[in-house]
């Protein structure tokens, strides 16, 4: 016989789909760790198929509060909805998907429950007392800090793409319908705006080839498109490009967008930390630089001193005849 | 008159930490501290909310350091008065903690119209104080504002989300915390400086605000930090050097090919 376990239910939560998945991932392993129940939580209108497919992905249960105040993401509903489960079932970790939604939601109901939240988490696993192992980038990209949360849940948020979308299980699950009074929003949304997306999201791309403050005009960057263009890959920009020049609005680096391709180029890029956090987990580094005391070289695996404007058209050339004939 | 409260973080300058390469350690005493970036972005909307409206600006922090030095220099942009909380016994405070300490100052400075943030710190950027703050003075909050207005009782803030921008109205009071694309906070000039140095800057500690010891630190945090380390660094750091241009370059290709990385 299945021994009890003594351990309260892991929860997830994300208002967005395919954080969700990435979260019934992570939070199903923590979850057979600590031999008890995955939950997912669904807040909103109409919500049935969402619970199915959650359960299909792992989730032994589905918390649903079915009411249209929800369906906006307004702070207030949300967070007294979350509050009310948390409290009335007590889970003993509850995870959030770590959107400027998520992250505001999950810092309220935190102060609500008297709780800590740790933010942003990259690494998540259990201790050797049970407890939420959580790590996180922290002093701009200088360190990975490692955190406990004395108090239950512990409640952490995830950024996208940290963790993988686990396999289609097609398992059924526990469907829980909670009714609860929520508290009215306290702001109004008077108009939306789309941003629109880029067509390649630069998270997806095998091959990265970025450009830095070594180039000189805007134009310049058609070289590195080329490059880009012969690896089957895209090209990305520092923040100095975006902020200062105004060349571009999407950076990478620790406060834009952090990426791993299997390549990644850097032309004419100092490699300040800023940067460097947000390509650490590249499998290739390659770095071009014309000062040979750049900080990059220091965490390339490909380090060639000279000037970008020769060496990128010739790797072009190269490239070209060599995959070529192979 | 309106009440602007500006909190603001003396972070570490994390351009300037360095590790300690065997241990991996992050030397971060004696690194250099400065207003937190989008705190500045937050100071300098209120003063430009007052620079139209004739509000009264006062910034705020909650530390367990010297932070005057930092405070001087919020009032040479242009607050009016500056507040500093500082105990020893605030150090290693998490969130929970330093939201309750700063939630304590401000009821004792009294009534406000708007409290303003930056969206996160640059040293631990979990941007949690904001959101934290707004729920334990419980007010509507208003997180990741590029644009900010005021009218009688009513703000309308339009903020960033990942996939689109939303207009927002709230009353005040309220809390709203902006993001580095709301503004150019502005270097103060020699003369602001000079006068910064008459402001008043109100001090107080724990016993002022009559906080327990079980609130702060250690002790009231719900976190606890076991490690901090500097990410290990395990890269082949191979010079690729040749004759010429194109030899470089072929060097490199094959080099990338037989690594298997290439896209197609």
């Amino acid at each position: 016989m299945k021994e009890m376990s003594q351990h309260g239910e892991v929860w997830v939560f994300s208002e967005s789909r395919d954080l969700m998945l990435e979260l019934l991932g992570k939070g199903g392993e923590l979850a057979q760790k600590l031999q008890t129940k995955l939950a997912a939580v669904l807040l909103g209108r109409g919500v049935e198929k969402g619970a199915k497919e959650f359960m299909g992905y792992g989730a032994h249960k589905v918390y649903v509060v079915d009411n249209p105040m929800l369906e906006n993401w307004s702070s207030e509903p949300c967070v007294s909805a979350l509050t009310y489960l948390v409290r009335q079932y007590r889970p003993e970790i509850f995870l959030f998907g770590s959107t400027r939604r998520g992250k505001e939601f999950a810092s309220r109901l935190a102060t609500r429950l008297e709780t800590g939240c740790v933010p942003d988490c990259t690494h998540l696993s259990i201790d050797g007392n049970g407890r939420l192992l959580m790590g996180r980038v922290v002093y701009g990209g200088n360190a990975v800090a490692t955190q406990l949360c004395r108090v239950n849940p512990q409640i952490a948020t995830v950024p996208p793409r940290v963790f993988e979308k686990p396999a289609y299980k097609g398992r059924e699950g526990e469907v829980i319908e909670v009714e609860t009074k929520l508290e009215e929003p306290r702001t109004e949304v008077v108009e939306v705006k789309e941003i629109e997306a880029p067509k390649v999201k630069i998270e997806e791309a095998k091959v990265v080839v970025a450009g830095g403050r070594g180039l000189e005009k805007k134009e310049d960057f058609k070289i590195l498109e080329e490059l880009a263009e012969t690896l089957g890959g895209q090209v990305a920009y520092t923040r100095p490009l975006c902020e200062d020049r105004k060349w571009f609005t999407d950076w990478v680096g620790l406060s834009g967008h952090k990426i791993k391709p299997a390549l990644y180029i850097g032309c004419g890029i100092s490699g300040v930390i800023q940067h460097v956090a947000g390509i650490r987990d590249s499998k290739i580094i390659v770095a071009i630089n014309k000062d040979p005391e750049a900080p990059i070289f220091e965490i390339a695996d490909y380090k060639i001193v000279g000037d970008l404007y020769e060496i990128i058209p010739a790797l072009t050339t190269a490239l070209k005849k060599l995959l070529k004939t192979s | 008159m309106l009440r602007i409260i500006v909190c603001v973080k003396q972070a570490i300058d994390v351009t300037q930490i360095r590790a300690d390469p065997t241990t991996r350690h992050l030397i971060t005493l004696d690194a250099p501290r400065k207003i937190s970036d989008f705190d500045k972005n937050a100071l300098e909307e209120a003063i430009r909310l007052k620079e139209k409206t004739g509000s009264e600006v006062i910034v705020l922090t909650v530390t367990s350091e010297d932070a005057k030095m930092v405070l001087r220099e919020a009032l040479a942009m242009g607050a009016d008065k500056a507040c500093l909380v500082r105990d020893l016994s605030f150090e290693n405070s998490d969130t929970l903690a330093t939201s309750y300490v700063l939630a304590e100052a401000i009821r004792k400075l009294g009534d406000f119209h708007l409290i303003l943030c930056g969206e996160a710190s640059v040293d631990s950027y979990s941007a949690q104080v904001g959101p934290r703050l707004a729920e334990r003075l419980n007010i509507p909050q208003i997180t990741y504002a590029r644009k900010l207005g005021l009218e009688g009782d009513t703000i309308t803030v339009e903020r960033t989300l990942e996939d689109r921008y939303e207009t927002v109205k709230a009353k005040t009071p309220a809390l709203v915390t902006v993001t580095g694309e709301i503004n150019e906070p502005r270097i103060p000039s020699l003369m602001a400086i000079m006068k910064a140095s008459k402001k008043e800057i109100i001090t107080w500690n724990a016993g002022d605000l009559k906080i327990p010891k079980e609130k702060v630190g250690e002790n009231g945090s719900a976190i606890h930090v076991t490690e901090v380390l500097a990410p290990k660094v395990e890269r082949k750091k191979v010079s690729i050097k040749g004759e010429s241009v194109a030899e470089v370059a072929e060097e490199l290709a094959k080099a990338l090919i037989k690594e298997g990385v290439i896209g197609r």
